[in-house]
């Protein structure tokens, strides 16, 4: 009887007394990812990084505690938009970030967004439709919009000289609006251009084949995760690679290297982050991440850990008091950070502008595979969709 | 002509694969009238196994032969613990059981071996291309898939033909009362038939795992096209898995080929691009209705 008594004022004083004062206490942030199933290891870079950007901040934002959520979409868009669901009503997160897919996070924009009038801050998608028609003043990214990194690559391929390139992805929303970017500014032919099933099409032997019937100057791929391992593996085995250089985005990195290994040394892509930018705060980024986790991050990290970064300097400008909308958006909007890319500051959808830069893979002093920054694609880029979106 | 020569080359790599995999399912499915989801966690579990053995054993070939009664094994413990609880049930609740049973799997892989996928290299000799017909070079690695799986395949047809427990089996998909009035011991048999599935589940994710990589959930995706090879083929029937394997992996293949050009033809390119992954996909489906409505058992199905 004293246990139920007990137990049922506990839950009165949680319900009504203990719960408000909590959440002014605390900033808390909920962080959407892939945390199971075959693309958990990039979640688990960008949680790395997330709790890296928290300990660098000694835990707390304006002398507030921060509490992280986190969330796993299961790669599946209907998972994440019901997890960001729970995070703005359960939770009552003051922010969101995360989102490695541009599909899952299309389905969650309105959920946080609109009906939850909440920031949600983009770790890593950047669709299209986001950037232009449906930019949304509640939505901002660290990251890129789909399009830019690989118009940055097609930009190199210009300058290289490389005269036909053969285009690969996955028929999804990124899928196409990279091979839509790079087809942008690329100037040479098109020799080819496959889109092949998302998720589960593992096997890339047709298009290989067709490939190298096809004789291109170069294949550009973009195969995220675990696909972008396979189709270098493949790649290989064909013995294409003696023949048809592999130029790609998003598919060799600090994720897929421990498993591309040596397969993937020499092959060039484009990226805005790379772990060997001589800024201070990417020094200490890499460094300590390098010695907490004994591997490199990858830009996914990077850009969750800016992300963190510029939430905290919003709520910190603030001095914590994140009840006015408005002034919290105007703060993001400044972006008064420091950025592991070095200078950083937001276009009218919110997304940034930004140089990208040209990364090869090699091997460091210890013999480890990553990649280097070997030349700078584009400076200040804007995204081309920039201008579809009505916001100033 | 060679190109062309190549894609059937892969069509037939593929369907060899799927073949290993449907090959257990058929059986589990036709002789013990069960529906096992989580045949694709063994196809899981013998790549990681592999995986495992080849760090240990330094040595690829070793490392999968090790693999392969260690699968077995695995597919006889499954069958004790779990399976064997099953047989009476319906199937709406086989299919429940063993849905967690990939959960379980797919779970444990994480706690053993991390959430990150693990690599498993190509031998060295067989990392290159080799010259099958003059002038016309295929990756080594696929060619040997192509000739191990050809073994094993006609290893099979040999064992349910000609074999005093080939003709149990055989029986065993007909008539499974029958068989245990004949006093057939049908726990050995349910047994020896579960882990024989398994191994070539293991053996199936073993040889896919150096062009695929070796990841949680890898067996998920691939089990609903070993569901249609089966259902194609005709439930229990091993003849009927192969060739329906076959025109599973030629299907596919050439769907991806041909179709993005020969949609190009009447839709615009960017239409045409989008729509073939999707209309390639559905082309085994469709073969597949196609099929039920003309032999609503499958190809070598038993009548009912």
């Amino acid at each position: 009887m004293k246990g139920k008594l007990f137990g049922t004022a506990t839950i009165a004083a949680l319900a009504f007394g203990l719960q408000p004062v909590a959440a002014q206490q605390t900033i808390k942030i909920g962080f959407v990812s892939t945390f199971s199933g075959p693309q958990a290891a990039i979640g688990e870079d960008m949680r790395r990084s997330v709790d890296l950007a928290v300990e660098h901040l000694g835990g707390k934002i304006a002398g507030k505690k921060i509490e992280i959520v986190y969330e796993d979409d299961q790669f599946k868009p209907d998972v994440g938009k019901a997890r960001s669901e729970k995070l703005v009503q359960q939770d009552k997160v003051n922010f969101i970030s995360g989102y490695i897919w541009s599909n899952v996070l299309l389905a969650s924009l309105k959920t946080v967004t609109d009906e939850g009038d909440t920031i949600l801050i983009s770790a890593n998608a950047g669709p299209s439709q986001i950037a232009g028609e449906l930019c949304n003043k509640n939505f901002f990214s660290t990251s890129w919009q789909n399009d830019q990194t690989p118009m940055a690559m097609g930009e190199y391929l210009n300058t290289k000289g490389v005269k036909s390139l053969y285009l690969v992805g996955p028929n999804y929303a990124a899928g196409k609006d990279m091979l839509a970017g790079v087809k942008r500014t690329y100037k040479g032919t098109v020799a080819g251009e496959d889109y092949t099933k998302w998720p589960d099409q593992l096997d890339f032997s047709a298009e290989l084949t067709k490939i190298a019937a096809a004789k291109p100057g170069g294949i550009f791929i973009f195969y995220p995760g675990a696909h972008g391992v396979q189709f270098v593996k493949q790649w290989v085995q064909a013995g294409l690679n003696k023949t048809v250089p592999l130029y790609q985005v998003f598919s060799i990195d600090a994720i897929t290297l421990p498993q591309q290994g040596e397969l993937a040394l020499g092959t060039l892509g484009a990226q805005e982050w790379v772990n060997d930018l001589p800024n201070d705060q990417n020094k200490k980024y890499v460094a300590d991440f390098k010695k907490k986790y004994k591997v490199y991050p990858s830009y996914y990290g990077a850009q969750s850990y800016d992300s963190i970064m510029l939430i905290a300097s919003a709520a910190e400008a603030l001095k914590g008091d994140l009840s006015n909308k408005d002034k919290v958006r105007a703060e993001m909007k400044k972006a008064n950070f420091k950025s592991v890319r070095g200078d950083f500051k937001f276009g009218n959808n919110n997304f940034p502008i930004e140089n990208f830069y040209i990364q090869e893979t090699v091997k460091d002093a210890d013999g480890m595979v990553t990649v280097k920054t070997i030349a700078t694609a584009v400076k200040a880029a804007v995204d081309p969709y920039a201008a579809k979106c009505s916001m100033k | 002509m060679d190109y062309i020569f190549i894609q059937i080359l892969n069509g037939v790599q593929l369907g060899l694969l799927m073949f290993l995999l449907a090959a257990g399912l058929t059986l589990t499915f036709g002789i013990m009238d069960l529906v096992n989801l989580a045949h694709g966690s063994l196809y899981m579990m013998g790549a990681y196994l592999a995986w495992t053995f080849i760090g240990w054993t330094d040595s690829f070939v070793l490392g999968a032969l090790l693999s392969l009664p260690a699968t077995f094994l695995l597919g006889v413990a499954v069958e004790a613990v779990v399976m064997r609880r099953l047989y009476a049930r319906d199937h709406l609740d086989q299919v429940l059981a063993t849905f967690g049973l990939i959960l379980f799997f797919n779970e444990l892989v994480r706690a053993v071996w991390g959430p990150a996928g693990k690599s498993i290299a190509v031998p060295a000799f067989l990392g290159q291309t080799v010259e099958i017909l003059p002038g016309i070079p295929y990756p080594a690695y696929r060619f040997a898939i192509i000739v191990a799986g050809g073994v094993v395949a006609l290893l099979l047809a040999w064992l349910v033909a000609r074999t005093r427990m080939g003709m149990v089996i055989r029986a065993g998909a007909s008539n499974r009362r029958m068989i245990g009035a004949l006093g057939v011991d049908i726990e050995l048999l349910f047994s020896l038939v579960f882990g024989l599935g398994a191994v070539f589940a293991g053996l199936a994710g073993v040889m896919a795992a150096p062009i695929a990589s070796v990841k949680i959930g890898m067996g998920d995706d691939i089990l609903i096209l070993a569901f249609v090879i089966i259902v194609i083929g005709g439930i229990g029937s091993i003849k009927g898995a192969f060739v329906a394997a076959m025109m599973v992996g030629q299907i596919d293949i050439f769907g991806r080929t041909f179709l993005p050009d020969l949609l190009k033809t009447f839709l615009s390119p960017a239409a045409a691009s989008g729509a073939a992954p999707a209309l390639s996909q559905m082309l085994i489906y469709i073969v597949m209705a196609g099929v039920l409505v003309w032999r609503p058992t499958g190809l070598f199905g038993q009548r009912q």
